[in-house]
């Protein structure tokens, strides 16, 4: 699999630095966490991803995220790219985060496509568990 | 010690210096370049010699008769010689095949071909430690059986089957019996003065010597016909035509040469390897032999390090050239065909990693891997949110999992 730089860069550093690339988990049960996890250990790739909000006015903000992902490189690379989008926006931006945003960011082969729809997922699933919780 | 390390021996081998020189030898207009089936000048004749030489390493190798090697361009066409030659030979004698669902895709893809011309073909499941033993053929044998075609070691898991067992049955029923040894050559003793096998095929590049050649055993006693698959030319007594290639000839003839001399030391020496590493890789946690460890060469390891996946394994081992059954890696994104016929899970298929060592493999190639590993597996389990489960006891299969 030939992977652009960026995918590789991106791979590479989250595995070395996983505290500074926001890997790791939040308890699930706190009011303030939003969790989302999807795909399947069968398919090759889950993503699980964690957002820390913060009500500001009637808006909330992404304050913090964590994610882990079992998958191939440019599952973990999708999954750290879409986490530093995420950070300081409100929930509403975040909805608006679409697949080809990563994609385009990390130049990822047609052939790993679904890596970014699973990320996409996964954040529209934590937005949806922590807005059950308010 | 050279970066990258080259771990994927069963792939393919580097050309031994000494092959490359033979080869050398046989291309320009100072070597021996002539055409072997030139029969009216010295060119011809001294290039006939150095074919029929290089005939001779090969059947010595492997205990046959040098009368019994045909050339083919690799083992592949090998395969495709003896299952479509038997098939189109014999066919009134019977029109059922049997080989296993392991096999490499030569003979798995020959085999389909045949389906498509009305032969039917019978996929033996191996058993869980990758073995096809001679009580599975038996069970599938019929009356019109005409060809079992099962290969001697599993180039996925290194397992190493039981081609007398096989053989005698084959014999016993008036079967014939093929064996792909692309594996074989160099690794373990091959005697076709005794093993009860008809067709055998052979490639050089898995045995340091070039890739674009290979051969086929067809044996004289008992006496095997085939159909040729290729014609023009009439070479390799008709039964497979095309200007023989000397210079790729006589660097398989070289390498098996070697291969025949250097077996016992090379063996021992890849054994000591084998244990190291799987002496260091068996401390980590949750990981699992792929393939019968008691019933398997030492050159190949396969293991599942369960809870990573195989692609990302690869890429944090960059150092590191392995190959893997994860469907990442594939241009299909299936998992391994072969780990699944083991009844593996998928997601064990996909966490598998094919180490496999040759003669050029040094102790501080597997010491510097080993330690790669180590940190690799960690990293990304760290990053594994399975891992996280598996440590907080969560049964992975009792996840309703949101599948995509």
């Amino acid at each position: 699999m030939a992977y652009s730089k960026k995918v590789v860069d991106k791979f590479e550093n989250t595995i070395n630095e996983p505290a500074k690339y926001n890997v790791g988990r939040f308890d699930p049960k706190d009011m303030d966490i939003g969790t989302g996890m999807v795909g399947a250990p069968a398919c090759g790739d889950v993503m699980k991803l964690q957002i820390k909000c913060e009500q500001m006015g009637n808006t909330h903000i992404i304050k913090d995220v964590k994610f882990k992902t079992y998958g191939c490189g440019s599952a973990i690379a999708s999954s750290s790219e879409l986490v530093e989008m995420l950070l300081g926006k409100t929930l509403e931006e975040a909805k608006g985060i679409k697949n080809i945003d990563i994609v385009e960011a990390l130049e990822l082969p047609p052939i790993k496509i679904h890596c970014s729809v699973l990320a996409e997922d996964s954040i529209k699933q934590a937005i949806e568990d922590y807005e059950q919780k308010q | 010690m050279n970066l990258p390390i080259y771990l994927d021996y069963a792939s393919t081998t580097p050309v031994d210096p000494r092959v490359a020189k033979k080869i050398s030898d046989h291309l320009t207009l100072d070597g021996n370049f002539g055409n072997p089936a030139s029969r009216s000048h010295k060119f011809g004749w001294k290039a006939e010699e150095a074919v029929e030489e290089a005939r001779s390493h090969v059947a010595n190798l492997v205990g046959c008769d040098p009368r019994e090697i045909v050339w083919t361009s690799g083992a592949t066409e090998a395969d495709n010689l003896a299952i479509k030659g038997i098939a189109n030979f014999y066919h009134s004698k019977g029109k059922h095949i049997i080989t296993s669902k392991i096999e490499h895709k030569a003979v798995l893809d020959a085999c389909r071909q045949l389906e498509r011309e009305g032969f039917e073909v019978t996929y033996l499941e191996p058993s869980e430690g990758g073995l096809i033993t001679a009580g599975l053929v038996d069970e599938a044998i019929r009356e019109d059986t005409v060809l079992i075609s099962i290969m001697h070691i599993n180039n996925e898991l290194g397992t190493i089957n039981d081609l007398h067992a096989i053989g005698s049955l084959a014999r016993e029923k008036g079967i014939f019996f093929h064996v792909d040894a692309a594996q074989s050559t160099g690794k373990v003793e091959i005697n076709l003065s005794e093993l009860p096998v008809d067709l055998m095929s052979f490639s050089a590049h898995k045995t340091y010597g070039p890739k674009g050649i290979g051969a086929l055993f067809i044996s004289r006693k008992p006496r095997v016909r085939i159909e040729a698959q290729i014609h023009g030319g009439g070479h390799e007594r008709g039964m497979r035509s095309g200007t023989l290639p000397t210079h790729q000839i006589v660097g398989m003839g070289e390498a098996f040469r070697i291969a025949k001399e250097e077996m016992a030391s090379d063996k021992k020496k890849i054994e000591a390897l084998h244990q190291k590493f799987y002496d260091s890789v068996s401390q980590i946690e949750e990981i699992y032999v792929n393939g019968d460890i008691e019933k398997k060469v030492s050159n190949i390891l396969n293991i599942s390090f369960a809870y990573v996946e195989g692609e990302s394994l690869i890429m944090a081992l960059k150092d590191i050239a392995v190959s893997s059954g994860s469907a990442c890696t594939s241009a299909s994104l299936e998992p391994s065909y072969v780990l699944r016929a083991l009844g593996r899970k998928d997601e064990l298929a996909s966490s598998s990693i094919r180490f496999s060592f040759g003669r050029f493999t040094t102790d501080e190639d597997i010491e510097y891997t080993l330690s790669l590993i180590n940190h690799a597996v960690e990293r990304l389990r760290e990053l594994s949110p399975l891992w996280e489960m598996y440590l907080d006891g969560i049964d992975l299969d009792t996840v309703d999992w949101q599948t995509h």
